[in-house]
């Protein structure tokens, strides 16, 4: 963008974001250093910002005070499963809505993108009677079939269809002279190409699926039940008072892995999220 | 007969005439959208008609009634007197989240756009909030809000005695406002970042030879030129800004009072702790017209404000 910044000019740049970034990194510092001080440090003044002493029972608190390893286990396997269900589902229909003609295609895209402003939360009281209806109230179904099938695919689906729409014709007349079909060229020639596209969905996807908690909460009553973030809230005292060191243990617990696939891939991360963007 | 010609189609030619590629691609596109398609049926529209319909009745769980009552809970709407602070609450939530995270992200993603050694590992810490499971992100920004927290612990320091932020009306706000800001603002940032090096160098390098100053090369060629990407995101931000729920539910239970109680947590409050599901659903219907009203709008303001599309 700019010529060669001057020294005094990069001190500067280089000061100005070191401040800025208290407010991103901090708070994980703060969690993962206060979930191993003792009860006793975690609101002491001054503050500690290196723990001074170290309780590592407060994590096996954690597994002891609700079924720790089942939530993680319901949030890891519907994640998995919502990420993988939506790449299939929103790569088909991508893939379609960009380079097969069919009838009344158009309108059909159009009523796929109305997805995109009914958010979930507008539909959450009837989702809410009709999985009742279908006795799968306080199962893992809702939290599965709506994600992959319903409006929070549809993202999805238009990020693949951007993607799609972009591949030269050529590649698939040849394929079409050599007498694939449709679903052959689809799977051998389009889908490979769109690995940085179906990246980015994976990503988004899982992500949206592990942070979500207004439909755990309203749709799973038992312990073993539910995913991490609403068992994160779960660790009260009997006046109902969250237990923080208790609680930021497990949300270390919760933050870290990802934190740190992050950190592992992040180039991928970023670019992939960028290049969505950019064609969006 | 369909059967076999599918396995005649490699050879490409020997077609019946019923099976043109035409046709057969028409079968192909149907199949390919029908997941989705069937989901956005089951899972939107359907329940999109449900909610309407249920808007219209009084629903009373426990006595197991539901009776028609028209437009009763829309006049509901107007004589409750809550929903006035719920609206108030969420136009302030949202214009502040949208004001912040904006200008946040465009000024991060400027500094990031510059050539400084080392500048990829700032984006990655920038970035990373994006990743912290949301719930935790909330659990320890509540922690640190706490009275005896430490951010009050460190204003201490330097002899500030800190509010109790998350129980004083105003404080509450700025800070559900501020935690949604620092979790969500590196996907803006990002976005605006591939903006930016999107920008063609020599625009910039006429403008220098022309003698323009830095700020004006900013306003007359960088934001005129990322215009649709701050379209989208300012788009994305606002949907996004009317869903927040689970800060809300974590740090303030949508008090002190009213103060934090925005629509979609008032409306799972009185559909899923009042179990007025009739209400419910009209305010259901009232937060989908304020999201396409919005959505519209801004796709309207794109011919006066975007300078081009790509």
């Amino acid at each position: 963008m700019k010529a060669d910044l001057s020294p005094r000019m990069r001190t500067a740049l280089y000061g100005l974001m070191c401040v800025l970034l208290i407010p991103f990194v901090f708070p994980t510092w703060w969690m993962v250093t206060s979930s191993i001080k003792p009860i006793s440090d975690i609101f002491a003044f001054p503050p500690q910002l290196i723990p001074q002493s170290y309780d590592w029972t407060t994590y096996s608190k954690v597994f002891e005070l609700q079924p720790f390893v089942r939530q993680y286990w319901n949030s890891a396997y519907i994640a998995a499963l919502v990420t993988v269900g939506t790449m299939i589902v929103s790569s088909m229909a991508g893939y379609a809505f960009a380079r097969i003609k069919f009838p009344y295609a158009n309108t059909i895209f159009m009523i796929v993108l109305l997805g995109l402003l009914i958010p979930s939360e507008v539909t959450i009281v009837p989702l809410f009677q009709m999985f009742l209806k279908a006795g799968m109230v306080n199962t893992h179904w809702p939290l599965i079939l709506v994600p992959i099938f319903g409006a929070p695919s549809v993202f999805a689906t238009f990020v693949m269809r951007q993607f799609f729409v972009t591949l030269p014709a050529e590649l698939e007349d040849a394929a079409r002279v050599d007498g694939l079909g449709r679903f052959k060229i689809f799977r051998k020639i389009a889908l490979p190409l769109a690995r940085p596209a179906l990246a980015s969905v994976a990503i988004f996807t899982f992500l949206h699926s592990w942070n979500l908690f207004l439909e755990p909460i309203v749709f799973l009553s038992s312990a073993e039940m539910f995913t991490l973030p609403q068992a994160l809230t779960q660790y009260t005292d009997a006046y109902g008072g969250p237990m923080w060191n208790i609680q930021l243990a497990a949300a270390t617990l919760t933050a870290l892995p990802v934190l740190i696939v992050f950190v592992i891939a992040q180039k991928h991360f970023v670019e992939g999220l960028a290049h969505t963007g950019l064609k969006g | 007969m369909a059967v076999a010609q599918e396995n005649a189609y490699p050879e490409g030619r020997s077609l019946s005439p019923f099976w043109t590629i035409a046709r057969r691609d028409s079968l192909a596109g149907f199949l390919f959208i029908a997941p989705q398609l069937i989901g956005i049926i089951a899972f939107v529209l359907i329940p999109l008609g449900l909610v309407f319909w249920y808007s219209l009745h009084e629903w009373n769980v426990l006595a197991n009634t539901f009776t028609y009552t028209g437009a009763q809970n829309y006049l509901m709407l107007i004589e409750d007197e809550s929903l006035v602070e719920v609206l108030g609450a969420t136009a302030i939530f949202s214009a502040g989240l949208v004001v912040m995270n904006m200008s946040l992200a465009l000024l991060l993603a400027v500094l990031l756009n510059q050539k400084l050694a080392g500048i990829a590992i700032f984006r990655t810490l920038f970035f990373s909030p994006v990743v912290v499971s949301l719930v935790a992100w909330t659990i320890v920004w509540g922690f640190l809000l706490q009275k005896n927290g430490g951010i009050n612990g460190m204003l201490l320091m330097v002899g500030i005695e800190g509010p109790n932020w998350l129980r004083e009306e105003t404080t509450a706000m700025i800070s559900v406002i501020v935690v949604q800001v620092f979790k969500n603002v590196g996907l803006n940032m990002i976005l605006f970042l591939a903006a930016l090096q999107g920008v063609p160098k020599e625009l910039y390098e006429a403008a220098r030879i022309d003698g323009a100053p830095a700020f004006k090369q900013f306003r007359r060629i960088t934001l005129p030129l990322i215009s649709p990407t701050i379209l989208l995101t300012s788009i994305i931000t606002i949907v996004g800004s009317l869903q927040v729920f689970a800060q809300i539910a974590v740090l303030t239970q949508g008090g002190p009072g009213l103060s934090t109680t925005v629509l979609v947590y008032y409306l799972y409050q009185q559909a899923f702790q009042f179990h007025f599901f009739g209400y419910g659903s009209t305010l259901s219907i009232m937060l989908f017209a304020i999201v396409a009203v919005l959505t519209f709008a801004q796709w309207q303001m794109r011919k006066r404000i975007v300078f081009y599309e790509s």
